[in-house]
């Protein structure tokens, strides 16, 4: 039967060819429109470390005294609190994040010396986020503790100065400082760039170093997220009153969730009799909460999403109105047919199948203008431009959402046209 | 026109002229928010930046001693200077829409600090002698630095300047002091204060936000000394004749690497780092537009099946309205009269909704509110557009001969 229809639906669309073109062409820009943007959607709100990121948390708390009734904790935190919570080493593994730039020379490259971002961080980053290694590996506790000069670089970076040989090591020199390489990332590129407080999709830094050793070999460069009270010594902010400093946490069970929840908001209402705190507001979020939280999927995104589905709903409305029109002005056809004793339900199956076919062949097009529109996005100057392409999964929800998209559209002038009464239809024969 | 016959047959026809308002009324709505968006960013494009745009070129220079800043850049600079076509050349901390941005909070009595309510946010720039001229900053009141003001300011270990003179936006200005001159006032934070010495024209700041804010202006100036800059005086800019950009631009580059051999440059056409900053917009307002011209094409198309099916349902009526006597600009204007009233309901129930969107993406986006005349306009625009979309079959139903009368369907 339903070859019969495909026939039936076949000749119909062959019929009249503009109506048809117009109908799959409508459908395909609606389609193509709306899986762009939910393309990019779909991947700018992905998870970047798949598997792992429910056990990661990101700590929160307020150290600044001068907004006490903040009902939501700073970005980052000073480096007191963070240095007292990490040492206190009450995770499965944990992770300090601070950031600032540096000049770095190989010294035996003729590449011409880059200021590049330095990520300084502690020896659980490369096991807690499954950064993949090249070549060498992370450094060590020990490493941390005696402020050893090591460094980790991207895959980037070893193929510009080293010509993606394996540079384990060989020295790099950050700022006046020599480093002894350790170990060569695979490319990496998790997106957003989950484990920053500014909630972008930039590239991870191609430099990073030991927290004791970055603060040391960069003293003087870095950069406070904020302050609530004038830093002393600009660029030196171990004692300052600023926030700069994001602490990581993996907590493999929820008993061990709750457990550092509690730790952590112990601390916050300690500090606060202390004196040193002026809130005791802490936030412990999953590494996917954070990034809600920080909103990361840009606004402009968001709105081209919604934009793009009032656009389908556009193409919806138009494709309802002229298969209705298509369908009614069969009636002598159908009533023929019902008269020959075809069943309402046929009626209806065989209409469906047209609008499922042309479903099909708008969703053609519309995979094609998805394509363009893809290639387009990735020509844009944004920082995820490289990350957007379509996978398979999306490839089929384009078909998916075109044949559905469309059947929907069929059911109502289905519906209608199933109801013709044959008796009418024959006398106007 | 009698409009109650064409009510009666529209009524016959409820589905699709339920269809076809609904599709017009989702089409206006989407299009006023559209037309709106896109204004908006064209407008924060264009915003006015009174600086030489179009003559300036800029070079960053890192990764070299701060202690050797105070002969440096006077060398640095004598260098720049001597290349061909160069007009001014300065050093500065940062540029307008470079993202790098210092802000601090001030207010106008002694006794704030920056956490006060009341204090308002600038942006910082730190300016070396001759980065006036080089940007072409416009004076509206007072003077500009002098050497006493360049060779008196250094950083000490806050991050403010150890001055007491500065410059002002106008925005500043107004805001500070409304309906007063700001020449000779102060403006506070703790235990820093700074004198208006000057006020220039609106300079945008390293970031802004949507345009019409005055604050996209709050930028202040201050007179920065080469060896009491602790690294802060980083980019170098450079006017000349635009013609000449490129290629000065590249020059001071080379210049540099030779007389910095430990430090990082990075050049930029002022003009293109403008762009730059506003790429984003760009694109997304050129989204829109496609959006919008794909939207209407399908719109008219809509109008165009629909009207064409319903003409040939009609041939007979048409016929018979001939033979008894309907001229072909009768067919005609029931045709133009229907699509009016359809595209008429459409727009009405368009602009609501059109309304309600601006409501809610008020709420969740960074939108302002739409102002009242995008809603006639895109109303207008609907109607012409259904009115061209319907001349085509309804031309078509006009040619039908009253002959069709006497055939049978």
């Amino acid at each position: 039967m339903f070859g019969y229809y495909l026939d039936l639906a076949l000749r119909s669309l062959k019929r009249n060819k503009v109506l048809t073109v117009l109908m799959v062409l409508a459908i395909a820009v609606g389609i193509g429109a709306s899986m762009t943007t939910l393309t990019v959607m779909h991947i700018l709100s992905g998870d970047p470390l798949p598997g792992r990121s429910a056990h990661l948390f990101y700590a929160q708390l307020n150290p600044d005294i001068a907004r006490p009734h903040a009902k939501e904790p700073a970005y980052v935190m000073d480096y007191h609190s963070a240095m007292d919570l990490w040492g206190a080493h009450r995770a499965d593994r944990q992770a300090l994040i601070v950031n600032s730039a540096i000049k770095v020379v190989a010294p035996e490259s003729a590449v011409p010396p880059l200021q590049l971002d330095m990520l300084s961080t502690t020896t659980d980053f490369f096991p807690m986020f499954g950064v993949p290694f090249h070549y060498g590996s992370g450094w060590s506790a020990d490493d941390d503790a005696q402020h050893a000069r090591v460094v980790v670089i991207s895959d980037d970076l070893n193929n510009k100065l080293f010509g993606g040989a394996n540079s384990v090591g060989r020295t790099l020199r950050l700022g006046r400082s020599d480093l002894h390489i350790v170990g060569v990332l695979k490319p990496w590129r998790p997106a957003p760039l989950f484990y920053e407080a500014w909630g972008n999709y930039t590239r991870p830094q191609d430099v990073m170093t030991p927290l004791t050793s970055g603060l040391e070999i960069n003293d003087g460069h870095f950069m406070q997220f904020t302050c609530w009270d004038m830093p002393s010594t600009p660029g030196h902010l171990q004692n300052a009153p600023c926030e700069w400093v994001g602490l990581w946490v993996q907590l493999d069970d929820a008993a061990k969730v709750s457990a550092y929840k509690q730790f952590l908001g112990d601390y916050a209402a300690q500090q606060k009799s202390l004196g040193r705190f002026t809130s005791g507001v802490t936030r412990l979020r999953s590494l996917m909460q954070w990034l809600d939280y920080l909103g990361v999927v840009p606004d402009d995104v968001r709105l081209q999403n919604w934009l793009a589905f009032a656009f389908l709903a556009i193409c919806l409305f138009n494709t309802i109105g002229l298969l209705l029109a298509k369908f009614l002005r069969r009636s002598g056809e159908i009533g023929v047919r019902r008269a020959l004793g075809a069943s309402r339900a046929a009626i209806f199956a065989q209409c469906l199948v047209e609008a499922g076919l042309l479903g099909l062949l708008g969703g053609i097009g519309g995979w094609l203008l998805t394509m363009a529109g893809l290639w387009l996005v990735r020509r844009q100057p944004t920082d995820y431009a490289d990350l957007i392409r379509l996978d398979l999964p999306m490839f089929l929800a384009t078909f998916a959402v075109a044949i559905a998209t469309s059947v929907l559209a069929g059911v109502l002038p289905a519906w209608r046209a199933c109801r013709v009464a044959p008796a009418l239809q024959l006398k106007a024969l | 026109m009698e409009i109650r016959p064409i009510l009666a047959s529209l009524s016959k026809h409820r589905i699709p002229t339920v269809l076809i308002v609904l599709e017009i009324a989702l089409t206006c709505a989407v299009l006023c928010n559209a037309v709106f968006m896109i204004g908006q960013r064209v407008s924060a494009i264009r915003l006015p930046n009174a600086i030489d745009e179009h003559s300036l070129s800029m070079v960053g220079l890192s990764g070299t001693d701060e202690k050797t800043a105070g002969s440096d850049i006077p060398r640095n600079l004598a260098a720049l200077r001597g290349i061909p076509g160069v007009q001014a050349a300065g050093a500065i901390s940062t540029l307008p829409l470079s993202h790098n941005n210092w802000g601090w909070s001030f207010g106008t009595s002694p006794d704030v600090s920056v956490f006060d309510k009341k204090t308002v946010n600038f942006s910082l720039f730190f300016l070396g002698e001759g980065a006036d001229k080089a940007l072409g900053l416009r004076l509206l009141e007072g003077r500009f630095f002098n050497a006493d003001d360049y060779a008196d300011s250094s950083f000490g270990s806050a991050p403010l300047p150890e001055t007491h003179v500065t410059l002002v936006t106008h925005s500043i200005a107004e805001r500070m002091w409304p309906g007063q001159s700001a020449l000779g006032k102060t403006y506070y934070t703790t235990s820093h204060y700074y004198t208006v010495v000057g006020v220039i024209a609106d300079v945008l700041r390293p970031n802004i936000d949507g345009p019409g804010e005055a604050a996209n202006y709050y930028s202040a100036f201050f007179p920065m000394s080469a060896e009491g800059s602790k690294g802060n005086l980083r980019r170098y800019v450079l006017s000349s004749a635009p013609g000449d950009r490129d290629r000065v631009m590249r020059a001071a580059e080379q210049k540099l690497d030779e007389l910095n051999p430990n430090g990082v440059t990075k050049s930029a056409i002022y003009s293109d780092m403008r762009d730059q900053y506003f790429a984003d917009m760009r694109s997304m307002a050129w989204m829109l537009v496609l959006v919008c011209v794909v939207m209407l094409a399908v719109t008219a198309f809509g109008i165009v099946g629909l009207t064409s099916f319903w003409v040939g349902q009609r041939r007979q009526q048409i016929g018979i309205r001939r033979a008894v006597g309907a001229s072909r600009s009768h067919i005609l204007q029931y045709f133009q009269t229907e699509n009016f009233l359809l595209s008429g309901a459409g727009v009405v129930l368009g602009m609501s909704l059109a309304y309600g969107i601006n409501l809610y993406l008020m709420r969740h986006y960074e939108i302002t509110r739409m102002p009242w005349y995008y809603l006639p306009v895109s109303a207008i625009a609907l109607w012409v557009l259904g009115q061209l979309a319907v001349l085509g079959p309804a031309l078509r139903a006009a040619n039908v001969p009253p002959v069709v009368a006497t055939r049978s369907a």
